[in-house]
């Protein structure tokens, strides 16, 4: 097998103060994992705010280097991606796409901008055809075009579309990997189902690999492949996804499994109003 | 004998103390001489009933924060109302909000308090959290420093947070004590009326059942009425009375929680409703066909019938009104014929 990506014994350590101490903070515990380059997969990462998912999401970005341990990406370290050069290549096989779509475009510019320039970058493209045409691909594979698109500022458009134009971002460059930090939290049901079916039909079709970050253990069971379950930095369980989310042994895992409201008014209410009657 | 304890009391069939007629509220904007109108609160009709907690779902940018922002009169251009009205009976005594401004101005935080999306952005994160009570509660209570404060912290407590993280500033804080500070604001006046929008979706799943149970229990505690707004299904189920469902700037369903979800009757929610990942359930769900509607130039008649699978010609040009039907009330020209899948 050849790796895609891996980590070996990565950890990550913040000085912090806090609210009412101030200490070292071990945000990322000894992880270690490997993609195969061979069999492109969603990789799931479960865990809630603080658990260290989005620390190592930005190891794995290269944006945040480990306190110790190493990170490979197709066999070349990722700490030792330097020059320009290095880094553009590596950011065109390993993309991002963030949480907050309000926060990841500029209000003051207009949305086309960031995909034009992507294109730019990372395609080498110069004539403006060509520019648009491969923005509008991108754009029509999460059901959108340049058409609706251009001119347009962050303001206008609701979460869920902003979410959808960050992911057309990210294939511009046509990566391997992909490392999406909470994509969904901000968008509906339907929506959060289309966008988790096209990171299936992007490992299916392009061979991408996802690496999906998440707190929402529905969407985590429905689409993954592997998950690993993250807390306070240490790696609580990790496995196929059926047996970790379906058969959750750690404390923690189930404490996670047990949190999750099903889409059903007559037991989410009562599970609701038990915990009124606790209060 | 439960099932009558769970339900409200009789006190919820009372009179409205929210009516919306017929609100139009459109972004109406001028690109260099060429006029953009986006229709995103387009004919809504709807009553809140004292003590009774109402959801809107709907997909993204179906316009569910246009419409309780223009419910909570906190709209700015380009966003305006084109018409209908929204009128609130806060003790007796009517307030139009979009006919008298300057008591709608009053009545904030007093009667009605606003929650929007993203809310942790009410707490300046320059300025610890004392100040953001006094800015928005203090003159309204009309007590003295010493009470105020005594008041707060009280209240503080009743909902869970330690009063220390007055003392505090915002980025000292997690998520889920942000988030039940917001809480905390929106209900230290004990407002009639309370509008929320997305009251949970930044939380952490471990603390997202506490605060849903917060919320219900502030609620039946001061007897208020609750409008809040999530595309979180489960959350509707947690602890709506009533959902209604907007799809592209128009409420097309309406109906107890229970029934809208066990017996949708529009064929949107029924979708939406069957294209819920539930944990143990790998079954592939089916996204809608075609793209979310265009609220700048919305499809003719029903704005569904391009994504609808039960569309028939009627539903290209004639937009079906919103009539009562079994328990809720629903717009469409097949409604009968919807079954859940
Ligand atoms: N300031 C604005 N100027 C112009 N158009 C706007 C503005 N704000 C929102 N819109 C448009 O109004 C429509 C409704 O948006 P709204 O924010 O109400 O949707 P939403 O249902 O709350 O979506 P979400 O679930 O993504 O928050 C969208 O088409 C959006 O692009
Ligand atoms: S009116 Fe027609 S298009 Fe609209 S939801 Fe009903 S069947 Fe579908
Ligand atoms: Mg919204």
């Amino acid at each position: 097998m050849s790796a895609l990506l891996e980590l070996e014994d990565v950890n990550k350590d913040y000085r912090v103060g806090g609210f009412l101490d101030r200490s070292t903070l071990h945000a990322v515990k000894h992880v270690s994992f490997t993609l195969d380059a061979e069999k492109p997969e969603i990789f799931t990462v479960v865990g809630e705010s603080g658990s260290g998912k989005t620390t190592t999401a930005r190891m794995i970005l290269g944006n945040e280097t480990p306190t110790s341990g190493t990170l490979r990406f197709m066999g070349k370290g990722i700490a030792q991606v330097r020059t320009r050069k290095e880094r553009l290549d590596f950011m065109s096989r390993v993309q991002p796409i963030f949480q907050n779509p309000f926060e990841a475009f500029n209000p003051l510019t207009t949305l086309d901008y960031y995909l034009f320039s992507t294109a730019r970058r990372f395609l080498g493209l110069k004539d403006k055809a060509a520019v648009d045409a491969a923005t509008d691909k991108a754009l029509q594979h999460v059901g959108l075009s340049l058409a609706e698109v251009r001119g347009r500022y962050s303001h206008e458009l609701s979460g869920g579309q902003l979410q959808r134009i960050a992911v057309a971002r990210a294939l511009i460059p046509g990566p391997k990997l992909i490392v999406a930090d909470e994509p969904v939290s901000m968008v509906d049901a339907s929506l959060r189902m289309s966008i988790v079916n096209l990171f299936r039909e992007l490992r299916d079709t392009l061979g991408v690999s996802i690496i999906y970050i998440t707190h929402d253990l529905s969407t985590a069971y429905y689409i993954s492949d592997r998950v690993i379950i993250m807390h306070k930095g240490d790696v609580v369980e990790a496995g196929r996804a059926e047996e970790v989310l379906g058969n959750p042994t750690h404390e923690y895992s189930r404490a996670l499994r047990s949190a999750v409201l099903p889409p059903d008014p007559v037991v989410a209410s009562a599970i609701i109003r038990e915990k009124l009657r606790a209060i | 004998m439960l099932a009558a304890v769970e339900n409200k009391p009789a006190s919820v069939e009372a009179k409205p103390v929210l009516r919306v007629e017929g609100l139009k509220a459109y972004y109406q904007m001028n690109y260099f001489g060429v006029r953009r109108e986006v229709r995103a609160v387009d004919d809504v009709s709807l009553t809140i009933k004292r003590n009774e907690i109402y959801g809107i779902a709907g997909e993204s940018s179906s316009g569910k924060s246009s419409l309780i922002k223009t419910i909570a009169g906190a709209i700015t251009p380009p966003l305006r109302v084109v018409e209908g009205s929204v009128k609130f009976d806060f003790g007796g005594k009517e307030l139009d909000v979009y006919a008298q401004r300057p008591a709608m101005k009053a009545a904030r935080w007093k009667h009605l308090s606003y929650v929007m999306q993203g809310s942790m952005n009410v707490l300046n994160p320059v300025r610890k959290v004392k100040h953001a009570f006094h800015d928005f509660a203090f003159k309204h209570m009309g007590l003295s420093e010493g009470e105020f404060r005594a008041r707060v912290e009280s209240h503080l407590q009743r909902i869970g947070l330690d009063p220390r993280v007055l003392e505090s500033y915002p980025h000292q804080l997690s998520g889920g004590m942000r988030q039940r500070l917001t809480i905390g604001l929106a209900t230290v006046c004990e407002p009639e009326f309370i509008i929320a929008d997305e009251p949970t979706t930044a939380l952490d799943v471990l603390v997202q059942q506490d605060v849903l149970a917060l919320i219900k229990g502030v609620q039946q505690r001061m007897g208020s009425s609750i409008i809040f707004v999530t595309h979180d299904m489960t959350v509707h189920a947690a602890i709506a009375d009533r959902i209604g469902i907007v799809y592209a700037g128009r409420l097309v369903e309406e109906g107890p929680t229970l029934d809208v979800f066990q017996r949708p009757q529009h064929p949107y929610t029924a979708h939406l409703i069957a294209s819920l990942p539930r944990i143990g359930d790998t079954r592939k769900r089916v996204a809608l066909g075609g793209k979310p509607p265009n609220l700048a130039d919305p499809p003719s008649g029903c704005r569904f019938h391009p994504r609808c699978p039960l569309a028939v010609d009627k539903c290209k040009s004639e937009n079906p009104p919103l009539l009562a039907r079994n328990t809720g009330r629903v717009a469409c020209w097949r409604a009968g014929e919807v079954e859940a899948a």
